[in-house]
């Protein structure tokens, strides 16, 4: 139920901010689609906590605030090996562990991996993640283990 | 005086979104094979959509195109990763020996 | 500032056709296709400004959902009838 709202709720924004028209029956016939759409999810049995993670909402945006200023950093030195040629790279991969224990959060982890410009994973097998990097200092740095910390944190 | 700098600002946010597209652009021309060409693509859809867009938004100010520009911009970098992830899992699976420095091999 | 970032975009996506016909391998030639993708939901924006059409935004949203599902589907085919070839052929 809780998720139904929620899904509900982000469609009626979606509605709204997408129209721009809100004569009474324009507003009416997006209310329809709404309560349609929910419907037919709640049918397909696809509404649950992975299509609306509401847990994950509290501590989600302090993470998203760190990756930002972690993909600022990773974007400049990409950058700056890109105009130094390709004697400035040493493409390596590795196995890294993940410490994750829902599926929710293995995908945070590589999806953040991913979006950090200079690694991306490849392939997910059990509890370890393939990354390639750009650089050796890239796989160090992610086998400190900072953002595999933090992404373990968020799903307490 | 506020106009005048958020003019500025979205200039600057444009011209450098516009230097870090045409870096990346250089990179996926440059780089020696796919996986590292795929890191050069990485920089164009994050940073540089980001201040693209972000530029826009500051000219638009405040209404729904700001909207429409940030909803666009969620779904970019939403969807981005999971486009890369697909790519090179694909690459993988299609038995494409990413090149490897001798110095790193582990 | 917006004709100077049309001009950058355009300038990327004729680099991202020119590494989409170098190849040389089919993986390089649909990272450049997504990038083209991505670029040219971009310059519709961008465009949408330079030309005072604000209603441009919306072709640029559809653009951006309509380029993901592509590619992906793409992928999936190329992946799934290459193991198909190499298995049967084994």
């Amino acid at each position: 139920m809780k998720h139904c709202l929620s899904l509900a709720f982000v469609l009626m924004v979606l509605w709204l901010g997408n129209s721009g028209h809100y004569s009474p029956l324009l507003l009416s016939l997006g209310a329809f689609s709404v309560v349609f759409a929910v419907w037919v999810s709640h049918r397909m049995d696809v509404v649950d906590h992975e299509s609306q993670p509401l847990h994950l909402s509290g501590h989600i945006s302090f993470f998203y605030c760190w990756l930002v200023g972690k993909i600022i950093l990773s974007n400049i030195d990409v950058v700056k090996r890109i105009w130094l040629g390709n004697k400035a790279i040493s493409p390596c991969v590795a196995r890294l562990p993940l410490s994750q224990k829902t599926d929710m959060g293995k995908v945070i982890y590589a999806n953040s991996i991913t979006l950090t410009p200079g690694t991306v994973s490849m392939d997910i097998e059990g509890a370890t993640v393939l990354v390639h990097a750009l650089t050796a200092e890239n796989i160090a740095e992610l086998k400190d283990g900072e953002m595999n910390r933090r992404v373990a944190d968020l799903e307490l | 005086m506020l106009a005048g700098m958020v003019t500025v600002l979205s200039s600057v946010c444009l011209l450098l979104g516009a230097f870090l597209i045409i870096s990346g652009a250089v990179g996926v021309l440059r780089f020696p094979d796919f996986f590292t060409r795929m890191h050069a693509a990485g920089v164009t859809e994050t940073l540089a959509t980001t201040l693209i867009l972000l530029g826009l938004m500051l000219l638009a100010g405040w209404s729904i195109m700001s909207f429409k520009l940030l909803l666009i911009l969620l779904f970019i970098l939403i969807t981005s990763p999971v486009a890369s992830h697909a790519l090179t899992k694909a690459a993988l699976h299609g038995n494409l020996q990413p090149l490897v420095n001798e110095n790193n091999e582990q | 500032m917006l004709i100077a970032s049309a001009v950058a975009i355009l300038v990327v996506m004729v680099m991202a056709i020119v590494r989409a016909l170098l190849g040389p391998t089919i993986y390089d030639r649909i990272l450049a296709v997504n990038l083209f993708g991505t670029k040219t939901v971009l310059l519709i924006a961008v465009i949408g400004f330079l030309f005072g059409r604000p209603d441009f935004l919306d072709i640029a949203l559809v653009y951006a959902l309509i380029n993901f599902i592509s590619i992906v589907g793409v992928l999936r085919y190329f992946e799934y009838s290459h193991s198909e070839e190499e298995g049967g052929s084994l």
